[in-house]
């Protein structure tokens, strides 16, 4: 076997446990009630740490390109309140723009 | 944000949020596919790739750790910790997805970052309709973009020229703003992103967002405390 299909079957497995593992595990009942509390604030630090890497992560550095301005441009028009498809498209093409030039 | 008892989604609504995404999925997935293809991994092994691993950075680790000549070794544990982020997303949805043992796999099999996050209230807890919808149509245009992709074929261009990259913080962005609307969700925020940005240069990819899920201790309740500080009059 190739090494590209252990990978296939390696990586598919560990993302295939990683996501199925907890509503398998406990899905349909309620968490333990002090983890409960924790819920809430995963989505806003995940959330903070997926933008994080997603627009200043270069090879092992910190960046600051063509991604910041279209994360800018996004949070000008979430703070005038405009639709999240508004949002995402405003940010996708400052970002194509800026790469364009 | 308004509305404090929102209505329950519905599964063509979260197809309808995840739109715009699936645009910039697909194209992501065609690039995954040329790439896979043009290294020499075939048009079978990037196709089923997508069709069981469905996270794009882990695909993208390992087809270019491998193609790079890295090993085997290192393709697998980058790519492995890429997706580790889906160990606790997992558990902190697990008490909406009910079902039996199959249907909770197979919910959990459409949890993406996207998916979720589209499908979070507000308040840490996901609409599973919305997040089923979501999900399916992301699963849809991602397997759609790799076929089209391995085939040579090309969708709407070079995602990155086109800025489509951006499109995915930004909607995070728009979905973290409304959450933001107390002191342990905010000092939430702030601990997870400040955790990321320190260890982008010294950490592997994918370490600094599981990291960050440390910020979510923000969110820790001592009842007693609590209790005492509300008696206070």
């Amino acid at each position: 076997m190739s090494d590209i299909w252990r990978a296939v079957i390696l990586v598919g497995i560990g993302a295939i446990v990683f996501k199925a593992a907890g509503p398998v595990a406990i899905g349909g009942r309620q968490l333990p009630g002090r983890i409960q509390g924790l819920v809430g604030t995963l989505a806003p630090a995940l959330l903070a740490a997926l933008i994080a890497t997603q627009v200043f992560a270069g090879n092992r550095e910190l960046l600051v390109d063509e991604r910041a301005l279209g994360l800018a441009a996004a949070a000008v028009l979430i703070v005038l309140r405009a639709p999240i498809l508004v949002v995402v498209i405003a940010a996708a093409a400052a970002t194509g723009l800026a790469r364009a030039v | 944000m308004t509305n404090p008892l929102p209505q329950p989604g519905t599964v063509i609504g979260g197809v309808r949020k995840s739109l715009p995404l699936c645009v910039a999925v697909a194209a992501f997935g065609v690039s995954f596919g040329l790439l896979a293809e043009s290294s020499g991994f075939g048009k079978l092994a990037p196709i089923v790739m997508s069709l069981t691993t469905f996270t794009g950075a882990s695909q993208f680790a390992t087809i270019s750790i491998l193609g790079a000549g890295g090993g085997l070794g290192a393709a697998v544990v980058a790519a492995l910790l890429l997706a580790m982020r889906y160990l606790p997303i997992g558990i902190s949805v697990a008490p909406e997805l009910r079902g039996n043992v199959f249907t909770r796999f197979a919910q959990s099999q459409l949890l993406l970052d996207e998916s979720w996050a589209v499908a979070n209230r507000g308040d840490g807890t996901i609409d599973r309709p919305t997040l089923v919808g979501a999900g399916l149509a992301l699963y849809l245009s991602w397997q759609l973009g790799t076929v089209i992709g391995v085939f040579g074929g090309d969708l709407i261009g070079d995602p990155q020229s086109l800025g489509l990259d951006a499109a995915f913080p930004a909607l995070f962005l728009a979905l973290l703003v409304p959450q933001l609307h107390n002191r342990r969700t905010r000092a939430a925020a702030l601990i997870g992103a400040a955790i990321a940005l320190s260890l982008i240069p010294f950490a592997r990819p994918g370490l600094p967002v599981i990291a960050a899920t440390i910020g979510c201790l923000a969110g820790w309740r001592n009842r007693d405390v609590d209790h005492s500080v509300e008696s206070i009059p």
